[in-house]
């Protein structure tokens, strides 16, 4: 099995899969119908890339893997999401913000992976980047409207934003996998990423008035396995059913 | 000209008579106004509060498939419930009224959603008798005498009958798995049963709408008959599945070519419409706190774009 292979396909699903999650815990909570729709649809289409990605990781995996048997049956220390993405619903800021901050990463990573030569990535990353840029632009707006709305809405976006910036960095430190994966042709340039990445998120809070923080100090850990304590509560939910019930179909 | 109340409301009920669809422009008696906005706020609050049982399950739910399919359904809800909003909007009334109404408590909205969903198969359950129910009702309201009601009705049909044979395949499923999961399955049914056959509402003997809406061809069947249609329907599908339905007087009429069935509980369903069912104060608790959590969302929204507008206008002059 192409060890390397299957673990950039977990990292790069575990990313969809985790915040697809935080957003499915909004479902009928926004702060509107109009939201609560959008951001809805938002963790249908991270999901839609979860299962492209495990089966195609299930597929190299063979013997019995599945979809649902990646998805659902591994433990804190197997799960390579960056810590950003596990971050609680604190408030629609904190919401919008960690969207934001994750989907300027992954329109420049899809962007990249649709030149992959892995044929699956690439296919997959093709159809995801339709669904990406929406996101992108979906979050870029709110990230305008709340950072320039009211004052009340303008400290809690600086709340959200010093809280969150410690967390990107992670997203674009390559790690061996995503090394590897970049020489074979197959994974993205992390370091390429990063430069644009930088440029546009800081732009972005430069031009809506929002400060990052001072100290430049970055959180790391979920790409290796090592999460924050939100990340026990996210399986207990996630692996409920697969875990009370063993070997059921449903 | 202007013409006596008398003469516009019989030429109003000419039109309802020759089947004509009203439209939102159209002069209308003042209680067939306030009527559909009680009857289309309700089913847009049903709509809306109907996404927390079913939501509570997203997190939890057992495949990727089957979370994916719940995610869909209850943001199909959404949907529905913006439809049905904009067309109570049509009457004169404000979605934030409208909010306010159900938040406040003043608003009633299907008693079906103060049950729990406390099992994965409640997400069965619920998508094959609540849904279920729910169609009987909406197919005849796609024919209903006021137009953007009848019209939100189609769309919102094709996308239930969808949820009504997913939420069926999910007891299947069930059934043909372990017996614990059958029995899961059974106790679901067990439990949604009856809640089901309420939402039909009260006996026409007891239902205070039924004769006015009849007339004004906003219902065409009365409660009676849609629940006896759901009932014939519904048995030979818990056959199917191998349940057995939670009621000992139920048996086919020969004669009559329906099924006979048991006394409803009314005092049951009385007491969770006056406020008082399982989870009642739940679910009016969860849609304020999201209501006021997302207030100064909303105060923002407006806020950037009174700025932006203004801008464009200095820019324009």
């Amino acid at each position: 099995m192409q060890d390397k292979l299957y673990n950039y396909l977990l990292m790069l699903g575990d990313n969809s899969m985790i915040l697809g999650h935080r957003l499915s815990e909004l479902c009928g909570h926004g702060p509107s119908l109009e939201t609560d729709i959008a951001l809805t649809n938002m963790s249908l289409d991270l999901f839609g890339q979860v299962r492209s990605y495990f089966q195609y990781a299930a597929k190299l995996k063979a013997g019995d893997a599945t979809e649902d048997s990646i998805a659902f049956l591994r433990t804190e220390r197997n799960h390579h999401n960056a810590l950003l993405v596990e971050q609680p619903n604190e408030d629609f800021a904190h919401v919008i913000t960690r969207q934001y901050f994750f989907d300027q990463y992954h329109l420049l990573l899809l962007e990249q992976l649709c030149e992959s030569k892995d044929e699956q990535i690439n296919a997959i990353a093709h159809k995801s980047i339709k669904e990406v840029k929406y996101h992108h632009r979906f979050s870029k707006t709110w990230m305008k409207r709340l950072a320039q709305g009211t004052r009340v809405s303008h400290e809690k976006m600086q709340a959200a934003v010093t809280s969150l910036y410690p967390y990107t960095e992670e997203l674009t430190k390559a790690n061996a996998v995503e090394n590897e994966m970049f020489n074979q042709g197959i994974g993205a340039d992390l370091a390429s990423i990063k430069s644009v990445y930088y440029e546009e998120v800081d732009g972005l809070l430069s031009n809506i008035g929002l400060q990052k923080p001072e100290e430049g100090f970055f959180y790391k850990g979920g790409k290796e396995g090592i999460h924050t304590e939100h990340f026990g509560f996210i399986l207990s939910d996630f692996q409920y059913m697969q875990r009370t019930y063993p070997n059921m179909t449903w | 000209m202007e013409h006596s109340i008398e003469y516009l409301e019989k030429q109003f009920q000419d039109r309802i008579d020759r089947g004509e669809n009203i439209e939102a422009k159209d002069w209308m008696p003042e209680k067939y106004r306030k009527t559909h906005i009680r009857q289309i706020s309700q089913h847009a609050h049903s709509e809306i509060v109907g996404m927390l049982p079913e939501g509570n399950w997203i997190t939890r739910a057992p495949s990727l498939r089957r979370k994916v399919a719940l995610l869909a359904k209850v943001q199909d809800e959404a949907g529905h419930g913006l439809y049905l909003y904009s067309a109570a909007e049509t009457l004169g009334i404000s979605r934030d009224e409208l909010f306010h109404q159900l938040h406040t408590g003043k608003a009633k909205y299907s008693s079906i959603f103060n049950y729990p969903a406390v099992t994965w198969a409640d997400m069965g359950a619920i998508g094959w008798l609540v849904d279920g129910a729910a169609i009987i009702n909406q197919v005849m309201l796609t024919r209903t005498s006021y137009g953007p009601y009848a019209r939100a009705m189609v769309r919102i049909c094709k996308e239930e009958s969808f949820h009504q044979r997913q939420g069926y395949e999910i007891m299947i499923t069930l059934c043909n798995g372990t017996e614990e999961q059958k029995a899961m399955a059974q106790d679901a049914l067990n439990r949604w049963w009856w809640p089901s056959l309420m939402m039909f509402g009260p006996t026409d003997a007891e239902s205070t709408h039924t004769e006015q809406s009849m007339k004004w061809k906003i219902k065409r069947k009365t409660n009676d008959e849609l629940r006896q249609q759901f009932i014939d329907i519904t048995i030979p599908q818990a056959e199917f599945l191998g349940l057995t339905v939670p009621d000992p007087d139920l048996k086919w009429n020969e004669e009559r070519g329906h099924y006979d069935f048991g006394e409803i509980d009314w005092t049951e369903f009385w007491q969770v419409v006056k406020g008082f069912g399982p989870c009642n104060k739940e679910r009016l608790k969860a849609r304020n706190k999201a209501w006021d959590n997302g207030a100064w969302v909303r105060e923002a929204a407006l806020a950037y774009s009174e700025k932006q507008s203004k801008e464009s206008i200095r820019k324009a002059v």
